[in-house]
């Protein structure tokens, strides 16, 4: 297998995308990463999205826009993968290149969620869960993760003021991202005093719902620097899974899928979690956050919200994460928010990370979650 | 829900009907053929009991299409007597009664019923088990 890197990156702003369409804004995020490359046309195109279909009525999405990118022939296909999709693609474009099968493959993660209404888009959703035996019964993933919030606050010890740190620092590192959907900050008492959406589980201890792409090219690492003279290698690549409903598990405060992504991903790139120099998780909810640096490492069992406390998360920090504002500040536009992860990192790792920038990083990883943490995908990044 | 699907989850939705491994006993539900602890195919059906306690709760003001009546009802982690776990909604109970580790109990009770086709799909909840009354009571009795 070759070793790959990523040769250029691009993204749309975050947001209600009101007079965009699908279409627009993944051809958008597809021009933008290839003129980064310094290349017209890919070999390849994957399309990483979770629900075009239930949101758009829209299928067939990667040659729609292959086509509309201006290069209909080329190889397409949609890669599914829950709100891991985008993560999920650039798993994908990463086995077509190293395998041989293609030398250039622009990977693009995309979701256009604001056409319906809340009601519609949280049934969408719901479409990652068991449809039999979890969506059937009306029970959405804002209740799943709420009640792992509420057993989690219960088996620690923790008060929902505790989760506030993981969402003040997401809203500050917002502020300074021109592409972020919020670009103000929010305080503790912000936090504590917005509404409920399915208690303990609060406004502001969600990611937004919004629309947004965002696109990286690959191409064999002995090759990259013929286009840029500043390539990011992926060092490691790793998708697992867990049991798709919540209730099978042997404990429900432990993200099976998110360790074992986390551990086969340190082995492909002989490193250890001290290594990493900052981390872009799913903080799609305060409480997946947590249970993100347990299973990744960065934490010990129940201490997740801690390690936050500790102030270890914020750019100066131990370990900065959501350093682009996050799922929860930058947005969350389901199947994109993977690729927004690794652009992010990528952009780190070259030193564009503007006002954001992580001093002297040169190993970056990334988790995007699906599902109730039922699928994730692990990069780690470098230079 | 489309009527085809409705029919084939009768059992489990009515019943909860569940697999019992018959090679390590190990119970599942969702049913399913091969067992997730040992890996043998030779599944039995088993009737779960109904009875368990709240793990964990949640009241939730945002539902999902379909369940627009459902605002501010009661979404509930329980685990059976039989040792797993399932989520479900709960009934018969004011939000400010429910506490973790409260004992509950199965019934059937609509699902939903704005379906495009007429359909009013009926399956499992659970509710608070009342002292002498219930599956407690009628076993007494």
């Amino acid at each position: 297998m070759r070793d790959v890197s990523i040769i250029g990156v691009g993204q749309t702003p975050v947001g209600e995308h009101w007079d965009r369409s699908l279409r627009e804004l993944g051809v958008e995020a597809v021009r933008s990463a290839l003129a980064d490359a310094g290349l017209e046309r890919p070999q390849a195109l994957f399309a990483g999205n979770m629900l075009s279909g239930v949101l758009c009525n829209q299928e067939n999405l990667a040659t729609l826009l292959a086509d509309f990118a201006g290069f209909p022939g080329v190889e397409a296909i949609k890669i599914e993968a829950a709100c891991a999709s985008g993560a999920a693609v650039v798993r994908a474009a990463q086995w077509a290149v190293a395998s041989g099968a293609h030398d250039l493959v622009v990977a693009v993660g995309i979701e256009k969620m604001t056409d319906l209404g809340i009601d519609g888009i949280t049934a969408g959703l719901a479409t990652a869960a068991d449809a039999d035996y979890e969506a059937a019964h009306g029970i959405s993933f804002t209740a799943l993760n709420a009640l792992l919030m509420r057993l989690y606050m219960e088996r620690y010890g923790y008060s929902r003021a505790d989760f506030a740190p993981f969402v003040v620092t997401a809203h500050e590192n917002g502020v300074h991202n021109p592409q972020a959907m919020f670009r103000e900050t929010v305080t503790v008492d912000d936090f504590l005093n917005s509404p409920m959406v399915a208690d303990p589980i609060s406004i502001l201890d969600s990611s937004p719902v919004c629309d947004g792409a965002a696109a990286v090219v690959l191409c064999p690492s002995e090759q990259a620097r013929s286009f840029t003279d500043r390539p990011i290698k992926i060092l490691a690549s790793a998708t697992a899974t867990d049991t798709i409903g919540l209730g099978p598990r042997k404990d429900p405060l432990w993200f099976e899928a998110a360790y074992q992504s986390a551990q086969r991903a340190y082995r492909q790139a002989g490193l250890q979690p001290g290594d990493i120099d900052f981390f872009e998780l799913h903080d799609a909810f305060t409480i997946v956050s947590a249970m993100s640096l347990e299973a990744a490492g960065f934490a010990e069992r129940g201490q997740g919200v801690r390690f936050a406390l500790e102030c270890n998360i914020h750019r100066h920090g131990k370990l900065p994460i959501s350093t682009q504002g996050g799922l929860k500040a930058r947005g969350h536009p389901v199947g994109a928010s993977g690729t927004y992860q690794i652009v992010e990192a990528v952009n780190q790792l070259r030193g564009q990370g503007g006002a954001n920038q992580v001093e002297d990083c040169r190993l970056g990883m990334t988790q995007s979650i699906g599902g109730m943490a039922s699928v994730a995908v692990t990069h780690i990044l470098g230079l | 829900m489309e009527l085809p699907r409705y029919h084939r989850l009768r059992s489990a939705f009515y019943r909860l009907q569940a697999t019992r491994c018959g090679a390590c006993q190990a119970i599942h539900f969702p049913p399913r053929r091969r067992c997730l602890q040992c890996g043998s195919e030779n599944p039995e059906e088993v009737r779960l009991s109904g009875r368990g306690r709240v793990l964990s709760v949640t009241r939730v003001y945002q539902p999902a299409r379909g369940f627009s009546d459902a605002v501010g009802t009661l979404t509930a982690l329980i685990e059976l007597q039989e040792g797993i776990r399932i989520t479900a909604q709960l009934t018969d109970v004011e939000p400010e009664e429910v506490e973790t580790g409260q004992e509950v109990e199965m019934v059937v009770r609509r699902l939903r019923g704005d379906e495009e086709q007429g359909l009013i799909v009926y399956g499992y909840k659970f509710r608070p088990v009342m002292k002498g009354h219930g599956a407690e009571g009628r076993e007494r009795a």
